[in-house]
């Protein structure tokens, strides 16, 4: 096993997709994702790496780059973050319809406007639909190893689908932890080297990225969707592997002090640890409380999450993204319609907190918590509702 | 009917929607559309083989006189071809309805 050390959250993803042994890295510096790429750019400079890192001159053609990176048979790999991906967008689509395993990690910030380089996860929700597989680390330890559980996944030939693993700026993405890196040689046993199912090979030449016309595309849509909910048995068999291989277990679905919970709230990402310590400080208290994380996001783990939440009352659901207009927040949205008319389901009430890197404190758990049991007795008058917002 | 031929279930489509077998557009017949067809006058014609350059669709092939022949199953009536002809040889004639 690999040594526990002290180092920065990104650096450490960068060491670990240094340990994939990527053969491009196509990126473009954006706040908070920059430490990623601007080590790997060292890693590879040095010469620790045989990898072309290639400097792009935006992020849509750091995307770009890699869909042909990734044509042509090479495991690849790059990170952005809020701008940064608003600007790939184009081409992310893309590169997850014509499968290709790309790897990326978002250092999830909010999007202007107003400029914001704080933490939220307006990027990633404004991506929700792009087709990629999408996980949520909660730390530094889990940031390395979905990285390197996200090449595993991406390039299996039964998912063949580009992999994003979001970890939160600054608050996760710049902390410095203590985390255990593997050493090569499990990597090298756990990832073996990357064998595309088509590529760009003028022996055997195929056309990549064609028309679809009105008789085809609705059926690319549906393989396309039916190969990302396929991909969940993949990605939970992966990680059961991961865990023999190096000891760490992951799941689609975390539970906290769920076996008695009445109420229990669910997050995403680094947020997490906070709500822990919160429903620490509210057992104390004598109050029924637990916490559901959800990891994996696409593909939604709809019979893991269900079981995950037991026999609950009331869900306390946290977004850190507003969906301007909606009927809910996006995590909100899932769930109400993931549990709508189950016989049994429990209440559902939506909070969204933590925007543009507002801080999410043990208080605001409390003033949930309080919340969700007035609305418990009194149902609100608004599906969701906005937390530590100045009503003046 | 070309269309036809591209009528397949999801499960049929190779993998990311590629085209596995190189040049298979010669398959798809795609010169159903057009509103209007070129009609060349050999008397005019210099066999100089600009529209065989221009024609996006690659419609033309010499025949053993050297003239320049449309097929007219992959032409799609652009007209190209006549605006591109030095001596005017071909004329666009409207499709029958
Ligand atoms: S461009 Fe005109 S003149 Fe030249 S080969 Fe074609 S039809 Fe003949
Ligand atoms: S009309 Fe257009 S498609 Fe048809 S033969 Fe002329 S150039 Fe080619």
């Amino acid at each position: 096993m690999g040594n526990r050390v002290g180092v920065e959250v990104s650096i450490a993803v960068a060491d670990a997709v240094k340990l994939c042994n990527v053969d491009v890295i196509a990126a473009y510096p954006i706040t908070p994702q920059t430490h990623i790429v601007e080590h790997l750019s060292e890693i590879v400079a040095d010469g620790h790496l045989d990898a072309e890192f290639i400097p792009v001159e935006s992020e849509h053609a750091a995307m770009s780059c890699c869909c042909g990176s990734s044509a042509a048979g090479a495991r690849t790999y790059t990170s952005t973050s809020s701008q940064g991906f608003a600007l790939m967008s184009e081409i992310v689509y893309i590169a997850s319809s014509m499968r290709f395993p790309i790897v990326m990690n978002v250092a999830n910030r909010a999007l202007s406007g107003p400029i914001s380089i704080w933490n939220d996860h307006s990027d990633i929700m404004a991506h929700r639909d792009i087709g990629w597989i999408q996980t949520f680390a909660e730390n530094g330890q889990e940031a390395v190893d979905l990285t390197i559980h996200a090449f595993k996944v991406a390039e299996n030939k039964k998912v063949s689908l580009p992999v994003i693993v979001n970890l939160d700026g600054f608050i996760c993405s710049h902390v410095i932890e203590p985390i255990i890196m593997p050493t090569q040689e499990e990597v090298d046993a756990y990832l073996p080297p990357f064998k595309p199912i088509y590529k760009l090979d003028p022996k055997k030449p195929v056309s990549m990225g064609t028309v679809g016309i009105p008789e085809v595309y609705t059926e690319a849509k549906v393989a396309h969707n039916e190969a990302l909910k396929a991909s969940k048995r993949v990605i939970l068999d992966e990680w059961k592997k991961f865990g023999e291989m190096f000891g760490r277990y992951y799941n689609a679905v975390e539970t906290y002090k769920t076996e008695d919970a009445e109420i229990i709230f669910v997050t995403m990402g680094s947020i997490s640890e906070t709500a822990m310590t919160a429903v620490d400080g509210m057992r104390e208290k004598g109050e029924k409380v637990g916490l559901v994380r959800i990891r994996l996001w696409r593909p939604f783990p709809n019979a893991e999450f269900k079981k995950a939440i037991g026999k609950a009352r009331i869900l306390a659901v946290l977004d850190r993204a507003l969906s301007p207009g909606a009927v809910n927040g996006p995590v909100g949205s899932e769930l109400k319609s993931l549990l709508y008319k189950v016989p049994g389901a429990p209440k559902i009430f939506n909070f969204i907190a933590g925007l543009g890197g507002r801080d999410m404190t043990l208080e605001r758990f409390n003033e949930i918590l309080e919340k969700t049991k007035l609305y418990d007795k009194k149902k609100p008058t608004e599906n969701y509702e906005v937390i530590g917002v100045r009503e003046l | 009917m070309a269309v036809k031929d591209a009528i397949i279930g999801w499960k049929q489509l190779p993998h990311g929607c590629f085209v596995l077998e190189p040049g298979n557009s010669e398959k798809f017949k795609t010169g159903d559309w057009k509103s209007q067809r070129p009609v060349l006058d050999k008397e005019k014609c210099i066999k100089c083989a600009m529209c065989w350059i221009f024609c996006p669709e690659m419609a033309y092939t010499k025949n053993a006189e050297g003239f320049y022949i449309v097929n007219l199953d992959y032409c799609k009536g652009c007209g190209i071809c006549s605006n591109e002809c030095p001596k005017d040889a071909i004329s666009m004639v409207p499709e029958e309805a």
